[in-house]
């Protein structure tokens, strides 16, 4: 992983990140698609919690990402709150595919403001976008609400969409949470949903893991508007250099 | 695994350090094999006063015991060989390791076995005895009748000389089992001149090697593991299906009392439910008459049961394996569930519900269940002996490891184990507490087994339940994977032996404590291990050995018969055994294998038996069981093998285990 592409070491920070969501949503899959940009057909389901960590370069500063990739089997959430507890973002992951995994991730989602710490960044993503239909553009789910209406409750052609964009847009809307969509299995929008929460992260609340970074101002834009909706952050927050990794 | 699986298990069993024997449950074996036997007042008397000294009887005739290395000088001649006819001996042995079929012809050990024993299922016995060329070397099968040479077809009323005629008397009484029935056959026909011709050729035959298994088990066992596809929406193709389901030669089920299906290797639910109520039935039928149902037999099918509180399991095999074996195995099983789940929620969910359906709180369970039945289905010497392996290290090493875990102990470690490739390195433990094979079983099973935690790759915090160790509560258990390639070669570059699987060079941290929120003081004990360990130079060595592999029986004893063995230290409750490489590689030659070890395990193990050495003779292969209060030992060689050869070899890897023992075996381990 290359660590940085810049002769002057950039100063670098460590992030924590919690990764939430019903079984066989793809949680470990995307985490596999960050840091080993590899994906596996039939993954086991994660006992426990996996810990990672993987690097982010920003234009101005080095996330290390702290990654806790949780099971998400009903009898392992009783220990969640030791993996969000001091965490600074978390990543709240349904299947778009399967209805009963938003309502699981809107429960993750209402925890996580009642019991995490007051700053954390949340991002919802609707995983497995690859199974829809529209997999030929999905680059950017979010540039147009028409997609919705072509999509709702539509099973025919293939596509076993059952969550449509505009339905879960609003609900993160609503929470001011980040909004993606993806597909772990073609990296579709994966290394866009961290550099954008490493983006969100505020400046304030890193502590430089080495070097001054921590307090240096200088963050891209949006960064700081973390409470807010940040859909607009994958497209102005340089997703295209951001993650070398 | 021959406690009861059932509440606390109290620690005086199957513990790592336990110097007992591992109180292995000895159940009546059901199958009447024709295994010839020698009984225990031939072989064993000595070996009960001293059974560190070797093969008893044997010992009489070979000499020669000295500890010279790999290179040992001839045995002496028997003086009590009668056969002028055999060969001369064709030089040393130490040049006989390149022509391995020389070795048994100079060898014998005629005067133990004159007298033969055969055992019977009813637990009685005949004796009679044997012509001295019987037992001889397989040079004798050029001239002398009764030889143990390989046959095809055979009828069952050819009548030879005494020994045969008595041996066909007792036919009526043996259920043919598998291979090891065939030995009264191959004994009938085995004069025909055109076999004896060939069969003076093939000295060399391996185990297994010159067989056609048109008629016998293990047709299509490569399909064992194919997954059976769910019953479509219209169950157009439930009939294709049940064909392949009914294909498999083992099943695992477990389903509630309440008939409640939990879990079922192969098959979805819709394919089951019929099977599961007809158990169900068939089960609480003979619980409520207060005689409980452990086994029935249904054509070559054999069913066993293990009721456990709510749970009913049922093994279903067609591999010959016998009741104790396949109850080991449903024990198992259930550990796994208190693993997942401890004692107390699994009690609280059935007294509350008796409804309950299991299969939820058990959810991802399943991948862990199939994996261990698949260890068991495949063949698992570690399973088959509730024992475990250690990777191999100079005792020196050893203790320059278990150190460097002590010194990088934190408070809040209970247990402290390297493993390399499903073998133990090193364990560190608390003085009062032992660990239990049976509770190591489960963590190796899913860690290198059930790929879940190694495909996640990262480090992993893994609550789980040791009901050896207490089944009602949670440890938590810190694992991090190294790779023993990991340094220069890249992926491509790895030798794949095959036979080994991937799991072989994984050396894997783990690192156990009661508290569950002590993940980061772990993670720092780990980081100081590994650095301590690269510093110091043991990583390298633990590679190096993991790389090395296991050695072969040639390795040991050079130029010996035996293509395989099992070794069990009774006192420190583990084995060791030699490669699988050459001569069994692959699912299908280890299965054979195994079965051969699963009878012959059995009939040591039976009810009754009295056995203490048990030499077994078939029409592929030559085997030898021997169990003595110090250790249980089973072994293999082709065909022609003789007796003495067998017995030779054997002794001579019971003198290397004692030579090597604090190398193969951990030995106390590290205390704390
Ligand atoms: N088609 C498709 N399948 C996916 C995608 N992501 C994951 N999967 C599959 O979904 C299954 C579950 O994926 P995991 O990554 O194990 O899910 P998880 O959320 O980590 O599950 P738990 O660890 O049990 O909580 C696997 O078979 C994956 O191959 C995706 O983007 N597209
Ligand atoms: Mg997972």
């Amino acid at each position: 992983m290359a660590d940085s592409t810049a002769a002057a070491p950039k100063p670098s920070s460590s992030v924590k990140l919690v990764l939430l969501g019903e079984a066989a949503v793809g949680k470990s899959s995307l985490v596999l698609r960050f840091v080993n940009n590899d994906f596996q057909e039939n993954k086991e389901p994660t006992i426990g919690a996996a810990f990672l960590t993987q690097k982010c370069n920003l234009p101005t500063r080095t996330i290390k990402f702290e990654i806790w990739d949780t099971a998400g089997q009903e009898r392992f959430a009783s220990l969640a709150p030791m993996y969000y507890r001091n965490a600074q973002s978390a990543l709240v992951v349904y299947d778009l595919t399967k209805p009963t995994s938003l309502i699981k991730a809107k429960h993750w989602v209402a925890e996580l403001q009642r019991q995490a710490s007051p700053g954390i960044v949340i991002a919802l993503v609707g995983n497995k976008l690859d199974l829809t239909n529209e997999t030929s553009e999905p680059a950017d789910p979010l540039n147009d609400d028409g997609d919705a209406d072509t999509t709702e409750g539509d099973d025919s052609s293939g596509d076993a969409r059952k969550i449509s964009t505009a339905e879960a847009k609003s609900y993160a809307e609503e929470e001011g949470l980040l909004f993606f969509e993806t597909s772990a299995k073609l990296g579709t929008n994966v290394t866009e949903v961290f550099t954008a929460i490493a983006n969100a992260i505020p400046e304030t609340s890193l502590k430089g893991a080495r070097g001054p970074g921590a307090t240096q101002a200088g963050a891209g834009s949006g960064a700081n508007d973390q409470s807010r909706v940040s859909l607009t952050g994958p497209r102005d927050n340089a997703s295209k250099e951001g993650c070398a990794c | 695994m021959g406690s009861s699986p059932t509440a606390s298990r109290s620690s005086s069993n199957n513990c790592i350090r336990q110097p007992n024997a591992s109180g292995q449950a000895s159940q009546a074996d059901d199958h009447g094999n024709t295994t010839m036997t020698v009984g225990e007042d031939q072989m064993s008397a000595e070996e009960v006063e001293a059974p560190q000294e070797g093969m008893g009887a044997v010992k009489a005739t070979v000499e020669d015991r000295d500890d010279d290395g790999y290179r040992p000088p001839l045995p002496p001649r028997p003086n009590l060989s009668k056969t002028p006819e055999r060969p001369t001996t064709p030089g040393g042995l130490n040049t006989s390791h390149r022509r391995p079929s020389l070795l048994s012809k100079p060898t014998t050990a005629v005067s133990s076995i004159d007298i033969q024993t055969l055992s019977f299922p009813d637990g009685s016995r005949g004796t009679f005895s044997t012509p001295a060329s019987r037992s001889v070397s397989e040079s004798a099968a050029l001239d002398t009748p009764g030889s143990m040479t390989p046959k095809g077809k055979h009828s069952q009323n050819g009548s030879e000389g005494d020994d045969t005629t008595s041996l066909m008397s007792y036919a009526p009484t043996m259920k043919g089992t598998g291979d090891l029935a065939s030995l009264l056959n191959d004994d009938i026909n085995a004069q025909s001149p055109a076999w004896r011709l060939l069969s003076s050729k093939a000295d060399t035959v391996n185990p297994f090697e010159a067989i056609d298994y048109e008629n016998t088990s293990l047709l299509n066992f490569e399909n064992e593991f194919n997954e059976i596809a769910p019953v479509d929406s219209k169950g157009g193709n439930e009939e294709e299906l049940l064909t392949q389901f009914k294909a498999k030669y083992k099943h695992y089920l477990c389903l509630s009392s309440a008939g409640k299906p939990i879990y079922s290797r192969h098959g979805d639910q819709n394919l089951i439910n019929g099977y599961i109520g007809i158990i169900q039935t068939l089960i609480s039928f003979y619980e409520g008459s207060k005689d409980p149902l452990h086994g029935f037999t249904a054509g070559g099918t054999r069913f066993v049961i293990f009721i456990a509180g709510p749970l009913y399991f049922v093994a279903i095999s067609r591999l010959g394996e016998s009741d104790a074996q396949l109850r080991s195995q449903l024990e198992a099983l259930y550990m796994q569930i208190l693993s997942t789940l401890t004692l107390p929620t699994l009690t609280h969910l059935f007294s509350n519900r008796p409804n309950t359906d299991l299969r939820r709180p058990l959810e991802g369970t399943e991948t862990l269940l199939s994996s261990l039945a698949d260890t068991f289905t495949k063949g698992s010497p570690s399973a088959l002996l509730s024992a475990l392996e250690c990777l191999k290290l100079r005792k020196s090493q050893r203790y320059v490891i278990n150190n460097t875990l002590l010194k990088a102990r934190t408070e809040k470690l209970l247990y402290g184990l390297i493993v390399a490739g499903g073998r133990l390195v090193s364990v560190v433990r608390p003085k009062r507490h032992s660990l239990h094979p049976s509770d190591l079983q489960l963590i190796f099973n899913m860690l290198f087994e059930a790929g879940g935690v190694k495909a996640g790759g990262g480090e992993n915090w893994i609550p789980l339940c040791l009901p050896g160790f207490n089944n009602r509560g949670y440890l938590y258990m810190y694992v991090s994977f190294l790779s023993a390639y990991d340094d220069g070669q890249d992926g491509e570059e790895r030798p794949s032996t095959p036979g080994s699987s991937a799991r072989e060079d994984e050396i894997a941290v783990l690192l156990i404590s009661a508290e569950k929120e002590s993940f980061y003081e772990l993670k720092q004990m780990r980081d100081d291990v590994v650095s301590q360990l690269e510093k110091n130079g043991s990583m390298d060595i633990i590679k190096a050995a993991v790389r090395q592999g296991r050695p072969s029986t040639a390795d040991i004893v050079p130029g010996t018969q035996l293509r395989h063995f099992l070794y069990k230290s009774r006192a420190n409750v583990q084995y060791t055994m030699p490669s699988f490489n050459p001569y069994f590689n692959g699912l299908l030659p280890q299965r054979r294998l195994m079965n051969l070890y699963n009878n012959l395990h059995a009939q040591i193990h039976a009810k009754h038996s009295h056995l203490k050495v048990l030499h077994s003779v078939s029409r592929d292969s030559v085997s030898l069981a021997w169990s003595t209060p110090l250790f249980e030992f089973y072994c293999v060689a082709g065909p022609n093998a003789s007796r003495a050869s067998i017995a030779h070899g054997a002794n001579k890897v019971i003198q290397w285990v004692k030579r090597e023992e604090e190398r193969v075996f951990i030995i106390g381990g590290a205390v704390f």
